[in-house]
């Protein structure tokens, strides 16, 4: 008889790499079947090429590299940085925006480190950042939500004309709520005011509103990171510690200055702050290993975002923020290690204590 | 009983109902019984017998030697074929000596010692002595030896003598069948332990997935104040005994300190009933029960297996194979070895035997750590598989060590949740091996160096010796440095001469 001696253990969890992957897509659809209803036909072909383009690239770098495509391919997390950057991208953008993209998450963030599971920065997000800096004018032309099959919905041949013709109908751009309010205040216009035009609270969780694909159903896309919780892909810990994070700071300045600072709740139901709690953040390559690192991680991402948002140049900030605590990730990671057992944080063996009678 | 929240863990499928309802049932004698002398911790065993001689049933054929070591007992009447070399039950299915016995079919038990009449009065040291003279070892895997074990009560204030039945390897259920059907054994066995270790309280630990147990064993216990049997949750690996002890009084025992210097001691079910066997009826430790499981075997069972019967005769005994097995495991699934051959023999720490189809181990290929963590959280050590690995695959063993490779116990679970079915525990198996050689290195170089050191001290003090009685005999003459040098020079040559010999031994 053939007999194998390997090691143990002789019995093995049925999740695979693979499984992860289609759990987290599988999270995405709703909210983003959603969007295609909202954005109609534009925002299908832009998808298609983003996630596409990430395929194709991936498979020529591991052609370069000499790896095995198919086995690799089929792991999707392509397919995945695909699909959350489409997300993350205006959805009436050209076609080259997606193309473009791709090849700075795939070839650039992730395999120039190494391919799966090396890169130090979130691909999908490098992706989008990279297009934001290069191209601010057509990262940023907003449209309102044009549901399918509605008049003045665009038809398949008006949203070919959009995606590769570059014929972006002026006056359908919209800005975001963030972008309308930073634009409001720098002309002195203070939050309380401006607050009157951006859609109510309600709108925004359900996803009436201007923005890229994953920024508008809040709802959703919290069912989706629900849904990821209960299989068990990601925990509480950074999607809650990004929104605290965020909320807490937002709310801390909103009770000191109303005239300046937004709300707490404004700022989560605004742009990517659920799609970037959820999805963004939580990505396993780029954030730490550790309950206690990823606490912190998500801690920064939060205030990060709220600060990047309130003083600096972008209305968005989750990319920036995201990719900005990826760099921390190795050195938090460095710095949450769990206790061992039996010893003190310092790795001396604990104190024989003498127990109570 | 409140309990105290164990770190980490993993919920392995436990496919234990293949044999938990199976009642134990004695195989038939095999035509040949092969015991190793060492079956056990510490020193092997001195042999007592030699080809040719007749034994009975429960006679010592070889004898515990050394302050740790566990004699071994003929599991039945027959003749001593030969003493010889046999393939171990280890992976490596290197040879060690074994005595091969025929059985004769009488099963003639030998003149036992006499029963204790009651262990609750009789001195602990005739206690300690029967438990050591029937070769009892720990049957929970560690087969440590039982009575040097006992010893610690003389060391150490033990509280609480903890009986470890969580059993919380997937598909073994040897220790719930004997529980289920021998309870009153199980704490009487346990409230022996207890005595002679002094601890006022026992606790038996079993994981909530053996309801029947739990409600038998705490029938059992009922009559005796002093032991409670306690729920614990079914989790992996609960049954290690630094887990279960503290999940149960919540006393995490300080790294390479022992469990008696919390108080408490634990001892697996099978071993202390194995004490009530040995103090009781004065039996020796000549069979255990073997949970033959896993989807290629046609009838899985809780067999009652003489020490000694060969895996092949065990694995016939259950119907052989209905389907060609893709893994042979001596153990659990989780920390159990690959068996090298067919051919080895059952020994006293053999738990299960288990054949399984390539579906129920579902080995796959690594593919590339995606970072997820799960290895870090559910590690019961506390440690970062994910960090340590990291080192080792590139050879970084000072690395891993400061991270705390040493710690890990290979309890198997980062390997069992890494969704990149990358071999961890292998890493790290082979990291604590190759430290521990290194270690070793050191350790004897420091030996040399001091023995270099102390001879060039010893060489000089005669040179000095003789140059003294020298200028003592011929006061005239003094000592010039060329007289000087030949011995000095002589001296160095014969130093590092015996260095290079103690490196090469």
């Amino acid at each position: 008889m053939n007999i194998v001696t390997t090691s143990g253990p002789f019995t093995h969890t049925s999740n695979t790499v693979q499984k992860t992957m289609i759990t987290v897509l599988l999270a995405l659809i709703p909210a983003t079947a959603f969007d295609f209803y909202l954005f109609g036909w534009p925002a299908i072909l832009l998808f298609t090429v983003t996630v596409g383009s990430c395929v194709a690239v991936e498979a020529a770098c591991l052609a370069l590299a000499g790896q095995p495509i198919k086995a690799v391919l089929g792991d999707y997390s392509a397919v995945l940085t695909g699909w959350l950057m489409a997300m993350s991208l205006p959805p009436w953008a050209p076609w080259w925006i997606g193309v473009l993209a791709a090849v700075f998450a795939i070839a650039l963030a992730k395999h120039a480190f190494g391919g799966i599971g090396q890169n130090v920065f979130n691909p999908a997000m490098v992706g989008r950042t990279v297009m934001l800096v290069s191209f601010p004018v057509v990262m940023t032309a907003w449209v309102m939500p044009h549901p399918m099959f509605s008049s003045g919905a665009p038809g398949l041949a008006d949203a070919i004309a959009i995606t590769f013709g570059g014929h972006m109908p002026d006056t359908m751009s919209a800005a975001s709520a963030l972008g309308h309010i930073k634009t409001e205040l720098s002309r002195g216009i203070p939050v309380t005011q401006s607050m009157a035009q951006v859609p109510d609270l309600m709108d925004m969780a359900l996803g009436y509103r201007a923005g890229s694909l994953g920024e508008t159903s809040a709802i959703l896309i919290l069912a989706g990171g629900l849904f990821m919780m209960a299989k068990r892909i990601i925990s509480w810990h950074i999607p809650l510690s990004v929104m605290g994070g965020l909320f807490l700071m937002a709310a801390l300045f909103h009770a000191v200055d109303p005239a300046r600072f937004t709300s707490g709740t404004f700022h989560l139901m605004s742009g990517a702050t659920f799609l970037g709690a959820f999805f963004i953040a939580t990505d396993y390559v780029t954030s730490p290993v550790s309950k206690k690192g990823q606490l912190i991680f998500g801690l920064g991402c939060g205030v990060l975002i709220w600060l990047i948002r309130t003083f600096a140049g972008y209305p968005e900030g989750m990319a920036f923020a995201v990719l900005l605590m990826n760099g921390l990730a190795p050195i938090i990671d460095q710095y949450t290690r769990p206790r061992l057992f039996g010893r003190n944080r310092k790795g001396e063996p604990l104190p024989l204590v003498k127990e109570k009678p | 009983m409140k309990l105290f929240p164990i770190r980490g863990g993993v919920h392995p499928e436990y496919r234990k109902e293949q044999t938990s309802e199976k009642a134990i049932v004695a195989m038939p004698m095999p035509r040949l019984l092969y015991i190793p002398l060492q079956q056990h911790v510490g020193a092997p065993a001195e042999v007592l017998v030699a080809g040719g001689d007749l034994v009975k049933k429960g006679q010592m054929i070889a004898r515990s030697q050394g302050t740790i070591s566990a004699s071994q007992h003929a599991p039945t009447s027959g003749r001593i074929v030969s003493v010889t070399d046999v393939a171990a039950p280890h992976p490596s299915g290197l040879p060690q000596t074994t005595i091969i016995i025929e059985p004769d079919g009488k099963d003639e038990w030998a003149d036992l010692p006499e029963p204790v009449a009651d262990p609750f009065a009789a001195d602990l040291q005739v206690i300690r002595d029967r438990v050591a003279q029937a070769g009892v070892v720990g049957l929970g895997g560690a087969v440590f030896p039982a009575a040097v074990k006992l010893n610690l009560g003389t060391q150490y204030k033990i509280e609480i003598l903890l009986i470890n039945g969580a059993e919380c390897e997937p598909y073994i259920t040897c220790d719930d069948r004997v529980m289920r059907e021998y309870a009153d054994e199980v704490i009487d066995g346990a409230r022996i332990v207890a005595r002679v270790m002094g601890a006022p309280r026992v606790v038996v630990g079993i994981e909530l997935n053996k309801p029947q147990a739990i409600e038998i064993m705490t029938k059992a216990a009922a009559p005796f104040a002093e032991v409670e049997v306690v729920g614990v949750p079914a989790l992996y690996p609960m049954g290690y005994a630094h887990e279960l002890i503290l999940a149960i009084t919540g006393r995490e025992t300080p790294a390479g300190k022992r469990t008696a210097e919390v108080g408490v001691v634990a001892y697996n079910v099978a071993t202390v009933r194995a004490v009530h066997q040995a103090v009781r009826f004065g039996r020796p430790l000549i069979s255990r029960v073997v949970t033959v499981s896993g989807g290629a075997i046609r009838e899985p069972k809780n067999v009652l297996t003489p020490i000694g019967a060969r895996v092949a005769d065990l694995i016939e005994f259950c119907g052989g194979f209905s389907a060609p097995p893709a893994r042979l495991v001596n153990g659990g699934p989780m920390m159990g070895e690959p068996l090298p051959s067919l051919e080895v023999p059952v020994v006293k720490g053999t738990a299960g035997i288990l054949a399984l189809t390539a579906e129920e181990t579902n080995t796959q290929a690594a593919s590339p750590c995606i970072r997820c963590g799960s290895c870090v959280t559910i590690c019961p050590a506390g440690l970062s598989p994910v960090e340590m690995a990291a080192f080792i695959r590139k050879d970084n063993l000072e690395a891993a060590a400061r991270l705390g490779v040493m710690d890990c116990v290979s309890c198997g679970s980062c390997s069992w949740v890494c969704p990149s079915h990358i071999p961890l525990v292998h890493y790290f198996n082979y990291a604590k091996g190759a430290l521990n050689k290194q270690e070793r290195e050191r350790r004897k170089n420091e030996r040399v160096k001091i023995l270099a050191e102390v001879r060039v001290i010893r060489v000089e003090k005669a040179a000095e010796a003789k140059r003294a009685a020298m200028a003592a005999r011929k006061p005239a003459t003094a000592a010039t440095p060329a007289a000087d040098a030949p011995p000095g020079n002589a001296g160095q040559a014969n130093t590092s001469s015996t260095a290079e010999e103690k490196t090469n031994a």
